[in-house]
């Protein structure tokens, strides 16, 4: 295992201060950065073979290609939404780090040469939103944002925007829409915001975990960071580990560890020795994986070619005593609430899911329906303007693919519970009856 | 829904929406941007919402913001409020109240200035969140001046069960802390200062070290 990159000393006390930062070698990768060219720069970043962490997996470096040269306004945007369900890794860095991400923002604004920048964090992250303002406030003071950075001639802005409470808005254009004082909608694309983005202007859109590993490239430099990790892998990943486990939280892992690794010599495995039912590799959105998984390795095309997604490198598990169909009920009561309504296979998908399921839960469901559910999440699939439908989909076609017989045993045991409490029911009311006419 | 099976209210022609088929009144004038010079608001307000556009000067930018100014000067998007931040903005109290409707933190209605988020999403609720969510309802379900709710996940699956308490994050909660937790919101105390997100130190044991 190679040494931490993002989370080197993340708990020494006073990281986020621009003291101590600068004290541990912090800026320094920026002066390096500015004494690039901006082509080599980005060329550099495409070599590095750093792929986005929030979730689509895009090779950074290629994505700041596409953004056209020319004199009009440029924009970068870090998404710091973080709302996918077992992902909490942006928090632990905007927290405990935040001047790596401010550098990363500077770094990539540079890059692509836009001149203004926001930082748009979930509302809910309130104390890490004032912890982040006053790191962005110090690194104004300090002449680190402003007019003529470190005298290179080069202007850069940086706002911290707090979102207001919705899952959408961490989806790149919802995003956009939310920036611009607009109800968080995802755009029809293409145009991709690359050309087209905030203000129509083209648009350098990152998480916050891909801007802060920026200044590590630009330090170790591409051959050395893309040496780190496995084959179109690069690099360290965050991986949030959650649910039922040992011990929860934050691991900085290489591309390529071992998933058992991760689960059971990190977070420690299951309580009391339970066995995994199924797991989520990559947050809620993605398909679920089994025990049978395990010794997949941790990098993006292995994941994907067991069938499921890294994503944002959040991994839930789920042990065995826990209920596949309580799991589809949280999973669809999340995206139907979520779902802007904008596109119909998503809005009415996710809600006919929800309803399905509360019958199940209520014992009024029949067999028929799973195969209705199941052809529901088919036709969501691909067909709407954001992932967010297929993030629902996705799961819940695994989980029946996956845990069809726990279903049909769920739907007879409710319905079953269901029909003697209806009879019994009928019979008090007939012994009324009876006492009234005797 | 206690059968499975959702009830939902209908009006003319079967229709989900009440009011759909009634003509729209032409005469009416349409709302329009309220005049700055003799809307009177409190000169906090003003100056929360003009640091907004200040900060954020392109486009409706300033929405987001100015709406945030409004619920903490009022604790709700009151009409009144929006109209105020619609005139020190230049747009319709429509245009805001819009934008205000489609965020989960934004409170339409009055309700209780102490917030009590709990987070019932997939990670907390494998590790008891609703019944951590049915203890707190239990306590403060009636508390005047305290929201509690259910919420989506608050990103902070690695304290689970948590809550957020006036925004600060507070985790894991074992039952019998809803007591000692309840009371402490109630009297505006700092909840469970041991079990605070911030003091949490990172999981990732070769992390800590240099």
């Amino acid at each position: 295992m190679t040494d931490t990159l993002l989370f080197r000393g993340i708990d020494e006390p006073g990281l986020n201060t621009i003291d101590v930062y600068e004290r541990r070698g912090g800026y320094k990768q920026l002066k390096q950065a500015f004494a690039t060219p901006r082509d080599k720069l980005i060329a550099q970043l495409t070599e590095s073979g750093l792929r986005g962490r929030g979730g689509a997996g895009f090779l950074m470096g290629t994505k700041a290609s596409f953004i056209p040269h020319g004199n009009m306004q440029k924009y970068v945007v870090c998404n710091a939404d973080e709302s996918e369900p077992g992902t909490f890794k942006d928090r632990e860095l905007i927290q405990k780090n935040p001047h790596q991400l401010i550098e990363g923002v500077i770094i990539a604004a540079y890059a692509i040469d836009a001149s203004i920048s926001y930082i748009y964090i979930r509302g809910e992250y309130d104390q890490q939103a004032d912890i982040l303002d006053a790191a962005i406030e110090e690194a104004r003071q300090r002449g680190l944002l402003g007019e003529n950075i470190l005298g290179s001639g080069f202007n850069l802005q940086l706002e911290l925007f707090r979102g207001a409470g919705a899952y959408i808005c961490g989806e790149e254009t919802g995003m956009l829409d939310s920036l611009e004082g607009k109800r968080g909608n995802p755009r029809l694309k293409p145009p991709f915001p690359a050309n087209l983005g905030l203000f129509q202007g083209p648009t350098l859109i990152n998480n916050v975990e891909t801007l802060s590993t920026l200044p590590h490239i630009v330090e170790l430099g591409a051959a050395s960071y893309a040496a780190i990790g496995v084959k179109d892998s690069a690099g360290t990943k965050l991986v949030s580990v959650s649910g039922n486990v040992e011990r929860p939280g934050n691991y900085e892992v290489e591309l390529g560890t071992s998933s058992r690794e991760i689960i059971y010599t990190m977070a420690g495995g299951p309580i009391d020795g339970r066995a995994i039912k199924c797991w989520f590799p990559g947050g809620s959105s993605v398909p679920v994986l089994t025990a049978d998984d395990l010794d997949v390795s941790y990098d993006y095309d292995s994941i994907e070619a067991a069938g499921s997604m890294l994503a944002s490198g959040a991994i839930i598990v789920v042990d065995e005593t826990q209920s596949v169909v309580e799991l589809a009920y949280k999973l669809a009561k999340f995206y139907a609430h979520e779902s802007c309504g904008k596109c119909t296979p998503c809005r009415e998908g996710t809600t006919w899911t929800l309803n399905m399921i509360e019958r199940i839960k209520a014992g009024t469901a029949t067999p028929m329906d799973l195969e209705i559910m199941a052809s529901v999440q088919e036709q969501i699939i691909g067909n709407c303007l954001c992932p967010l439908g297929d993030a629902m989909a996705e799961p819940i076609g695994s989980l029946i693919a996956k845990f069809r017989p726990e279903f049909e045993a769920e739907i007879e045991a409710n319905r079953a519970a269901r029909e003697q409490q209806l009879v019994s029911e009928f019979a008090s009311a007939e012994v009324a009856i009876e006492g009234v006419s005797g | 829904m206690s059968d499975g099976v959702a009830k939902v209210l209908r009006f003319t022609h079967n229709s989900r929406i009440p009011g759909w088929d009634r003509a729209a009144d032409l005469d009416k004038a349409p709302a329009v941007v309220p005049e700055p010079a003799t809307t009177e608001l409190p000169a906090e307000l003003r100056a929360a919402i003009e640091d907004g556009v200040r900060r954020f000067p392109e486009g409706d930018s300033a929405f987001i913001p100015a709406l945030y100014a409004v619920q903490q000067q009022y604790g709700w998007c009151s009409p009144e409020g929006i109209e105020q931040a619609a005139a020190v903005l230049g747009r319709t109290p429509a245009a805001l109240s819009a934008v205000a409707t489609f965020y989960d933190m934004f409170r339409m209605e009055p309700f209780g200035r102490k917030t009590v988020y709990v987070c019932t999403n997939i990670s907390c609720s494998l590790c008891g969140a609703d019944e951590l969510l049915e203890a707190l309802e239990q306590r403060l379900g009636d508390e005047p001046d305290v929201h509690l709710r259910g919420f989506e996940c608050l990103g902070a699956c690695d304290i689970a069960p948590m809550a957020s308490v006036n925004g600060v994050y507070v985790g894991p909660i074992p039952l019998d802390e809803v007591d000692e937790l309840s009371r402490q919101v109630v009297a505006g105390e700092d909840p469970l200062p041991a079990r605070q997100l911030l003091r949490r130190p990172c999981a990732d044991s070769k992390a800590a070290g240099e």
